[in-house]
């Protein structure tokens, strides 16, 4: 474990440096399946830069809250990352029941930017943080309950003791009930992060947005916050995603390393491929979308304690 | 339990789900016949690689029936009447799926306790077959269009082959084909009595049979 550490800080550290990323990869990834170039990869790295040289406009009506949730909110996903193991290589940060610490501060982070959003006392922010939290509603059940499914499965009670267990000749429970944790963790991770089937990064019409409607308000250094906290999110989740989808465990910590961040990006092309070729959901059928999730994490529950 | 046993039984309750969970008929039709190919393989899974003449021409027949002359007989009762989708179920899709993975606990917890021996791993079987069956009680009984029942009443019949791979190795051929023949012939029938049902009424709603009158 102690051989291990430096490696599990390096990989916090690459995904502070590298997560800006992801969104790159994807745009790249949906500007081919569109015959287009599409933008530098860096892009959200430059984007940063202009909005981090910005100043920002508060409207009177705002608070101090509307000041902290950005803040807030990267501080906790900046947290929550270091929980996160890449294969099996333990996280930085790992105790019992991490998971479920996990879950709620992503919970946290959602309540400070649904809070920042009603906070502008605007009509259409409120409409989108109430959107947010009755899909969070039905995608942290799925989440939570497929880890706890991994956790019965392996006898650990850390997501590093869990990710350490997984795919190797000792899981007693076969492969199937991860790979149908995987698939639920790869729903609830297109729902937290407000990709297509859910909800368009790309639109901006009030009435179809979701997450977007929420940040309206916030510019300048927030809205770089925002996003660089958005895009650590999407690292945190495809990490966890890697884990469960990929079945390498080299027992060696670079190579862990390098096949989960090599995971991380494919991870990215995946969610371009999906979001080129699949349309938005009508808003209606989204939970329905997000049940089918919690029933995979129930349908692997089951065949686990069967 | 061998892992192909193990993946098939998945593939089913992923099916069910699905099954469950989708409006289109084309997609229900699809995703039935899906399932039967996939337990129409479960007999070989479950014992060793030289297989009797007697599996074989089973397995076979089950393919031939299920995966090509009943997809063909549903594809065409769907162009004939003219129904794309189950507009208005009286159970919703997302309570259907709530209410399947409540049924999918229930076999499990009803297989448990039984003794089931036949072969390793058939406990499993028997289980992803019951919630076959439920399944297929649950499209039928809360789904409007003839056609989704029809459906549904194949999802069942898939559920009792998958039992009698789980319970009985050894099955009379005879028994099989016979079974085989019934659902082939049901599938028939119903096709006329929607295509009936269709020109006297102009839908295939079956609630509004009720209001028959003479």
């Amino acid at each position: 474990m102690i051989m291990t550490l430096p490696f599990s800080i390096l990989h916090w550290s690459l995904a502070l440096i590298l997560a800006p990323l992801l969104p790159g990869i994807i745009n790249r990834t949906k500007a081919w399946f569109g015959g287009r170039r599409g933008q530098p990869l860096p892009q959200a790295y430059h984007d940063l830069h202009k909005l981090l040289r910005k100043g920002a406009v508060y409207s009177r009506t705002t608070t101090g809250i509307f000041r902290l949730g950005p803040v807030l909110g990267l501080a906790i996903v900046m947290v929550a990352l270091a929980l996160v193991p890449a294969g099996a290589l333990g996280a930085p940060l790992a105790f019992r029941g991490d998971f479920i610490f996990l879950a709620y501060a992503l919970g946290l982070m959602r309540f400070t930017t649904v809070l920042a959003a009603l906070d502008t006392g605007s009509a259409f922010a409120g409409m989108g943080a109430s959107r947010e939290v009755q899909f969070a509603l039905l995608a942290e059940a799925a989440l939570l309950s497929g880890l706890a499914v991994l956790a019965a499965g392996t006898g650990q009670f850390s997501l590093s003791g869990i990710s350490a267990r997984l795919w190797t000749p000792d899981l007693h429970q076969g492969g199937a009930s991860v790979l149908l944790v995987a698939a639920a963790v790869l729903i609830v991770m297109l729902a937290e992060n407000a990709r297509i089937p859910v909800d368009d990064p790309t639109t901006h019409l009030e009435l179809t947005m979701i997450h977007e409607v929420m940040v309206l308000d916030h510019g300048g250094v927030d809205l770089a916050f925002i996003q660089y906290g958005a895009a650590l999110k999407l690292w945190l989740f495809a990490a966890i995603f890697t884990g469960l989808a990929i079945p390498l465990r080299t027992g060696r910590p670079v190579l862990d390393l390098g096949v989960t961040v090599v995971g991380i990006f494919l991870t990215a092309v995946a969610i371009g491929v999906i979001e080129s070729t699949m349309a938005r959901l009508r808003l209606l059928r989204v939970p329905q979308l997000l049940v089918v999730a919690l029933a995979l994490s129930l349908a692997a529950f089951f065949w686990t304690v069967r | 339990m061998n892992a192909l046993l193990e993946i098939l039984i998945l593939i089913v309750a992923l099916t069910d789900f699905r099954l469950l969970a989708s409006s289109r008929l084309a997609t229900l039709i699809d995703t039935m016949v899906f399932q039967a190919l996939a337990l129409s393989v479960i007999p070989l899974s479950l014992t060793a690689a030289p297989w009797p003449w007697r599996l074989m021409t089973l397995v076979l027949m089950t393919l031939a029936v299920k995966g090509v002359v009943l997809p063909w007989l549903l594809h065409r009762a769907m162009r004939t009447v003219d129904v794309q989708r189950e507009i208005e179920p009286f159970l919703g899709f997302s309570s259907s799926v709530l209410l399947g993975i409540v049924l999918l606990g229930l076999s499990f917890l009803i297989v448990r306790p039984l003794p089931v021996t036949a072969s390793p791993g058939a406990g499993s079987l028997l289980a992803g077959a019951l919630f076959t069956i439920l399944t297929g009680l649950v499209i039928i009984i809360s789904r409007r269009k003839a056609l989704t029942q029809v459906v549904g009443y194949l999802s069942l019949e898939n559920g009792v082959y998958a039992c009698g791979a789980a319970l009985a190795v050894e099955e009379p051929l005879l028994v099989e084909m016979g079974v085989l023949l019934d659902v082939f012939v049901a599938v028939f029938v119903m096709g006329i009595t929607i295509h009936q049902i269709n020109r006297e009424f102009d839908h295939i709603d079956t609630d509004r049979l009720a209001e028959l009158k003479d």
